[in-house]
């Protein structure tokens, strides 16, 4: 299952770097949300700083949203679908693969996120190891949803207005313990943000779990 | 000793649609087989049900021993399908998407380098996206899969579709070799001249299920081309 | 289904209707107003039997299908139907509870919607359903569709507690204190007790009808594919026999099965030929 995992992450990562649809798509679109969010709050800068860690994880589950399309759609063909299928990858070894593909890209959306807020928001954050640990979790628990949610839309016509009603509400636990973990790092109340990650990591086990187990009959679309 | 593929009254869905309506086929290993047909007769759905991919739903069905009702998953890794579109990713190479496949399957790698050398693509092809290649180039390449993993049944969609002379003949060779290593070789084609010559047996299918069985001309050596002229003319309808 | 069952079901929808009303009048008519809230009380014979029917029944119905269907050894359509039925019913109960919640809380709190913790986690759990409904939707063979949701149903039932926890968490570290318990302030009189036990039962009964109905449409619609299948099964089966017309490479009128045969005598007289050394 790791081996297969590491083959499938391997694979898409090395599309990805081909194809820089992360590169040209997801990261410009990310930092745009964020200049958007601007427009909508006015320049004054308090209102900015409050809603900035609220602000930042709407723009990583936008993200979360065009990463995982995209790494369907590197599936989405006939004969890939049935290449995978015939391959004799173990569907688990897939899940994990593509989900940490899609984690790996996240974390360089994270990566540039933060600078923005920083940059245009001007956030300092107080306790960088709780948003450093708080995005960790984060990012494997949106990864996993995420891509279980692409695999079920997966070959549906109408995935690209699906996946984003299924996968938003989904992840709704994790815009508001990673945006409370992050105002306590921001202002530095360590007790209550380190609390937040109760619920990140338990939701990050919870759906890798879920995507081990049942990827297989996703993934049996004949 | 297992059969390849047996197949009795099986009938297979595509979706709702009984794309198999009832074949009878025993396919020995080393042996190889033919199958033509019009459009719609259940060719591709006979390929795709050997690899697994299709659900019987009723009849028996077995690919190298394995009940395919049971569990249509144990047969993929040792069958190899050429599709009508190939499983290759377009933005890897024709080396990397041979890897990527031979690693899944869990070989190793010291055939890929043989495989690409038998399917012409040498030099700077073999780093040339997919995408960015010529659809015979691409076959090639799929081919090339086939080979590097040398599976115990090779289904073959149309091998010959989209391929210039050489590589037509290339195909032949790959399927004699494969039969004499002891694979069973089913394919389909709508295209008698090229495909009958190599095989042992031709069926012809119609409204998903066999209709008529024939000896086909592996083997049939000096007459080939008398065969080939043969075949040619009979062949109204059915191409 | 069984005429046996339709009559079941007919029962139960008689018992669902009797209780219902039986609850509205005590709830109305017969018990007395409550001592704080008065008359608007009266919508709490009814908002916590919705509730129940939508979080409890329904949503447990469809994930306990979704487990059976999705495991290989209980996996039959059955469970497919049973969980799609359980979470259209409740769907709809639970918008009943947000509106009923909701038409309570306006003249009590003096807003249609407030961020609580119970409040926002049904409101998601609403929208995570309505999702499932959505993908239920696309067309896709009975199979496929069954396994994509079975999967979409258990996954958002394994979300409800993760978003109930961190929406409580969220309001309790940021709203503390801001609003009422409606179930304190309600001093629960005897008959007030027994009607409100009448209208968890009528609920439920109402649920139960609703999904046996439910259930059988969607037997129904199925019927209707299946008859398909065995039509096509046999008209496929037809088209191996029957020459077709209009074979391209064909000359004028000359079938396909002709043509086969064709291939067949050649394939024949070629090798019957005298081959030396062939076959």
């Amino acid at each position: 299952m790791w081996r297969d995992a590491l083959l499938v992450a391997g694979k898409d990562i090395r599309i990805e770097l081909r194809s820089r649809v992360a590169l040209w798509q997801v990261l410009p679109f990310a930092v745009l949300v964020l200049v958007l969010f601007g427009f909508a709050l006015g320049p004054g800068p308090r209102a900015l700083r409050v809603a900035a860690p609220g602000l930042y994880w709407l723009a990583v589950l936008f993200s979360t949203v065009l990463a995982t399309q995209r790494s369907m759609a590197i599936e989405s063909g006939e004969g890939t679908r049935d290449g995978l299928r015939l391959s004799g990858i173990d569907p688990a070894g897939v899940f994990l693969g593509k989900a940490a593909a899609v984690a790996i890209q996240l974390v360089a959306v994270q990566v540039l996120l933060g600078a923005g807020i920083v940059v245009l928001f001007d956030v300092h954050v107080q306790t960088w190891w709780l948003a450093l640990v708080a995005s960790v979790l984060a990012t494997v628990g949106l990864s996993a949803a995420g891509v279980l949610y692409g695999a079920l839309s997966a070959g549906l016509r109408v995935r690209e207005t699906l996946l984003p009603l299924l996968v938003l509400p989904i992840v709704a636990p994790v815009l508001i313990s990673g945006s409370r973990a992050w105002s306590a790092a921001v202002s530095g109340a360590v007790a209550s943000g380190a609390s937040w990650l109760k619920i990140l990591g338990p939701f990050a086990a919870v759906y890798l779990a879920v995507g081990v187990a049942l990827y297989g009959p996703l993934q049996e679309v004949a | 000793m297992d059969l390849a593929v047996h197949l009795r009254s099986a009938v297979a869905l595509a979706g709702r649609f009984p794309a198999l309506s009832g074949v009878d086929l025993d396919v020995g290993l080393g042996e190889v087989v033919a199958v033509l047909g019009p459009n719609g007769a259940g060719k591709t759905s006979l390929l795709r049900t050997c690899a697994g991919l299709l659900p019987v739903t009723s009849g028996e069905a077995a690919v190298l021993g394995c009940d395919l009702r049971a569990d249509r998953t144990q047969v993929r890794r040792r069958v190899g399908l050429l599709g009508h579109d190939a499983a290759l990713y377009d933005e890897l190479t024709a080396l990397e998407n041979v890897r990527f496949s031979v690693r899944a399957a869990g070989i190793g790698t010291e055939r890929v380098g043989a495989a690409l050398d038998r399917l012409g693509l040498v030099g700077r092809l073999r780093r040339t996206p997919v995408m960015r290649m010529s659809a015979g180039q691409r076959r090639r390449t799929a081919l090339a899969v086939l080979v590097a993993r040398a599976p115990q049944i090779w289904l073959l969609d149309e091998p010959h579709a989209g391929l210039d002379a050489d590589a037509r003949a290339l195909v032949g060779s790959l399927v004699a070799d494969a039969a004499a290593s002891g694979a069973a070789v089913v394919l389909t084609s709508h295209e008698p001249a090229l495909s009958v010559p190599l095989a042992d047996r031709v069926v012809v299918m119609r409204g998903g299920r066999i209709g008529e069985t024939r000896e086909g001309g592996r083997g049939a050596g000096g007459e080939a081309d008398r065969f080939l002229v043969a075949v040619g003319e009979g062949d109204v309808g059915v191409a | 289904m069984s005429a046996r069952m339709r009559s079941v079901t007919r029962w139960i929808g008689a018992a669902a209707a009797v209780s219902t009303a039986l609850t509205v009048w005590l709830g109305l008519w017969v018990t007395p107003p409550a001592e704080v809230q008065g008359t608007l009380a009266r919508l709490l014979y009814l908002h916590p039997p919705i509730a129940w029917v939508a979080l409890y029944c329904a949503f447990g119905v469809a994930a306990l299908s979704s487990v059976l269907y999705l495991w290989h050894r209980t996996r039959s359509l059955f469970w497919d139907r049973l969980g799609a039925s359980a979470v259209e019913v409740g769907v709809v109960f639970t918008a009943l509870t947000l509106v009923t919640g909701s038409l309570w809380g306006r003249p009590t709190w003096g807003v249609w919607w407030t961020w609580t913790a119970r409040l926002t986690s049904t409101a998601l759990l609403l929208v995570l359903f309505l999702g499932y409904l959505a993908l239920r939707r696309v067309p896709a063979d009975p199979e496929v569709r069954a396994r994509r949701c079975a999967v979409a149903a258990l996954v958002a039932f394994v979300d409800v507690p993760i978003v109930t926890f961190s929406v409580d968490w969220w309001q309790t570290l940021h709203q503390r204190g801001t609003v009422l318990n409606p179930g304190l302030t309600l001093k629960v009189h005897g008959l007030m007790a027994w009607t409100m036990g009448l209208g968890f039962l009528a609920m439920t009964l109402v649920f139960v009808w609703m999904l046996l109905v439910r259930y059988r449409v969607e037997v129904l619609a199925d019927r209707i594919g299946d008859g398909e299948l065995e039509v096509s099964l046999s008209e496929r089966w037809a088209e191996g026999s029957m020459p077709v017309i209009g074979d391209g490479a064909g000359a004028a009128g000359a079938g396909a099965t002709a043509g086969v045969t064709a291939l067949g005598t050649a394939l024949d007289a070629t090798l019957r030929q005298p081959a030396g050394g062939g076959r």
